[in-house]
């Protein structure tokens, strides 16, 4: 791990601060591209060219190192043995929920519960606090932009509960409807679950005066981070949210680990969701007592070499620094948009201003799964289809998009590479601009 | 794996492109004896099959819907090639295309112009797309009430 860390060191020694459009976004990704070992393969034999960021990023050598050294060196179960490399695990695990408290500036670390990913994250809050609070006519109320893991998990716990769904709709250019959400807030919605940044449009939702609207409603606020926490500075307290989820694999961790930040009142108000060891205090035939949270909300062996090496995606993320990344992706989106629009036929899906690093797009006479398997011929990533938020394609008309979504080892060769592949589509197609 | 720029033009031939941009027998039709749903949720590639039966030979064979360029065009070709065959050769059909696309296919069939699909075997995911209209067709002949998927 610490043989890493020389290389970002002087990367960030030489790193101008990041302004806008300007050349730093190159530097960044030439100067953190050689810590990601899979960027160096290739793929169709060509150079893989990686813009499916927003649907898991690639690990730094960092974060594959944390893993591999647990396992050699410190693996063992936690909270249990009274054996030294059990506590050892463990101060590395608590460790790890500690980094994830600075991150999100969380006020203690026991509210943080370690999760799968956002997906588990926010069924825990619809199974543990929706079941517990919910009463029929309740509202829940969502966003038109949501992915389906913050839409499916609602309806699940509102046909156990008879509470109601609710989502905001969205304007042509993938924002919210002005003034809808407070409008839809109404004296029976108990909970807003909203997300940071829309995975479909890019489109980033304005959650801090969203929260402090539905606290006034008297509603609680759930945010869905997944897109957010690897593009931006996130701070739960400023923002006042209730929960907050996320995913390690898209800020460059590993899969399988994730996190749900509570307040604590809720957390120590809340019924555990799954039961097994480590979440009870005490058992027996006739009843059981459970543990204080986070432990309550953590059943059985967590992935604890996951929490390690989340626990170093943390501390290389932050060595760049959040705002240095935003700047990089900020400066690459924009020169990704002006090329994109120079494509005859081109249609940008999500519009709105200070999106993040997503392109979603349609062109015109390709569909996006035609565009998607020419683009890979190409060792071009992109995804197409959905994007797990059909309510995002059916507002806009449309089967699904084609999606570039950028990180921070990606530069303006990638996006030459996806616009001259995008050409060669329409020109196999025979669409596009005429010769 | 590595792919060629020869595999993406197996794939999308002139014949594809031919019937992605002017669909065979794309239209709805006025008595069908059955119409079966078809659905790709992955890709939102969505259809309706159409189906005129004249003692147990499709007589008539039509689709209304949309999809990516492989699916329309399979579509397309599909109602061409089943038209005048009765519902066990279309069936017996239907397996052996199945195979071209996934295995081998079996020797001495002879497809006439949907072997323009064989270049799909050479991308397992694009499968689906393929077979789409072919799991819809299925359906319509065995009268199941439930869209095909090949999700």
């Amino acid at each position: 791990m610490n043989a890493l860390a020389p290389r970002l060191d002087a990367a960030r020694a030489e790193a101008p601060v990041g302004t806008p459009g300007g050349a730093p976004a190159v530097s960044l990704a030439a100067q953190v591209a050689a810590d990601f070992p899979i960027l160096t393969r290739r793929v169709r034999d060509k150079r893989l060219v990686y813009l499916d960021n927003a649907a898991t990023t690639h690990k730094p050598e960092a974060v594959i190192e944390a893993e591999r050294a647990f396992y050699r060196e410190s693996n063992a179960n936690i909270h249990r043995g009274v054996h030294w490399l059990s506590q050892h695990a463990t101060d590395l695990y608590e460790g790890a929920r500690e980094r994830v408290q600075r991150f999100l500036n969380a006020a203690r670390s026991e509210e943080i519960v370690f999760t799968r990913g956002t997906t588990e994250a926010i069924n825990l809050v619809a199974w543990s606090w929706g079941r517990a609070n919910l009463k029929p006519g309740d509202e829940i109320l969502v966003t038109g932009m949501e992915h389906h893991s913050n839409i499916v998990p609602w309806q699940l716990v509102c046909e156990q509960t008879g509470a109601v769904l609710k989502a905001v709709p969205l304007t042509d250019r993938g924002e919210l409807e002005p003034g809808a959400f407070e409008a839809m807030l109404g004296p029976r919605t108990r909970l807003a679950a909203i997300v940071h940044v829309s995975n479909a449009l890019g489109t980033v939702n304005p959650v801090a005066a969203m929260i402090e609207r539905a606290h006034a409603a008297g509603a609680l606020v759930l945010v869905d981070g997944a897109q957010a926490v690897a593009h931006q500075a996130v701070d739960v307290q400023a923002l006042g949210c209730d929960f907050y989820a996320f995913s390690g694999h898209k800020l460059y961790g590993p899969t399988g680990i994730g996190a749900l930040y509570a307040r604590h009142e809720l957390l120590a108000a809340m019924p555990p969701w799954q039961g097994g060891g480590d979440m009870i205090r005490t058992v027996s035939f006739e009843g059981s007592t459970w543990a204080d949270p986070p432990a309550r909300f953590e059943a059985g062996t967590p992935n604890i070499a996951g929490g390690v090496g989340l626990a170093a995606a943390i501390d290389y993320v932050t060595g760049i620094g959040l705002p240095r990344i935003a700047a990089h992706e900020h400066a690459l989106l924009e020169y990704a948009t002006e090329a994109a629009l120079r494509i005859p036929g081109l249609r940008l899906i999500g519009t709105a201003p200070g999106k993040t690093g997503i392109l979603s797009f349609m062109v015109e006479g390709i569909h996006p799964h035609d565009l998607g398997t020419i683009l890979d011929a190409e060792g071009v990533a992109i995804r197409a289809g959905h994007h797990c938020a059909m309510p995002v394609m059916t507002r806009f008309g449309i089967p699904g998009t084609a999606r570039a979504s950028l990180a921070i080892y990606n530069d303006e060769r990638d996006i030459d590479a996806l616009m001259a592949a995008i050409r060669g589509a329409q020109r196999m197609f025979g669409t596009g601009a005429r010769p | 794996m590595s792919l060629s720029r020869g595999d993406l033009r197996e794939l999308y031939q002139e014949v594809i492109f031919d019937h992605n941009r002017s669909p065979r027998n794309f239209h709805e039709m006025e008595h069908p004896d059955r119409v079966a749903e078809g659905h790709n949720p992955l890709c939102g590639d969505q259809l309706t099959l159409y189906v005129r039966l004249d003692k147990g030979v499709v007589a008539d064979a039509s689709f209304v819907g949309h999809g990516c360029a492989i699916s329309t065009a399979s579509a397309s070709l599909m109602t061409e090639a089943v038209k005048g065959h009765t519902v066990e050769e279309v069936e017996a059909l239907f397996r052996d295309f199945h195979a071209l696309l996934t295995d081998a296919a079996p020797p001495g069939r002879d497809f006439g112009k949907l072997e323009v699909l064989a270049g799909v075997k050479e991308f397992p995911v694009r499968v689906k797309c393929a077979t789409l209209a072919w799991h819809t067709l299925h359906n319509a002949l065995i009268g199941a009430g439930d869209p095909a998927k090949t999700e």
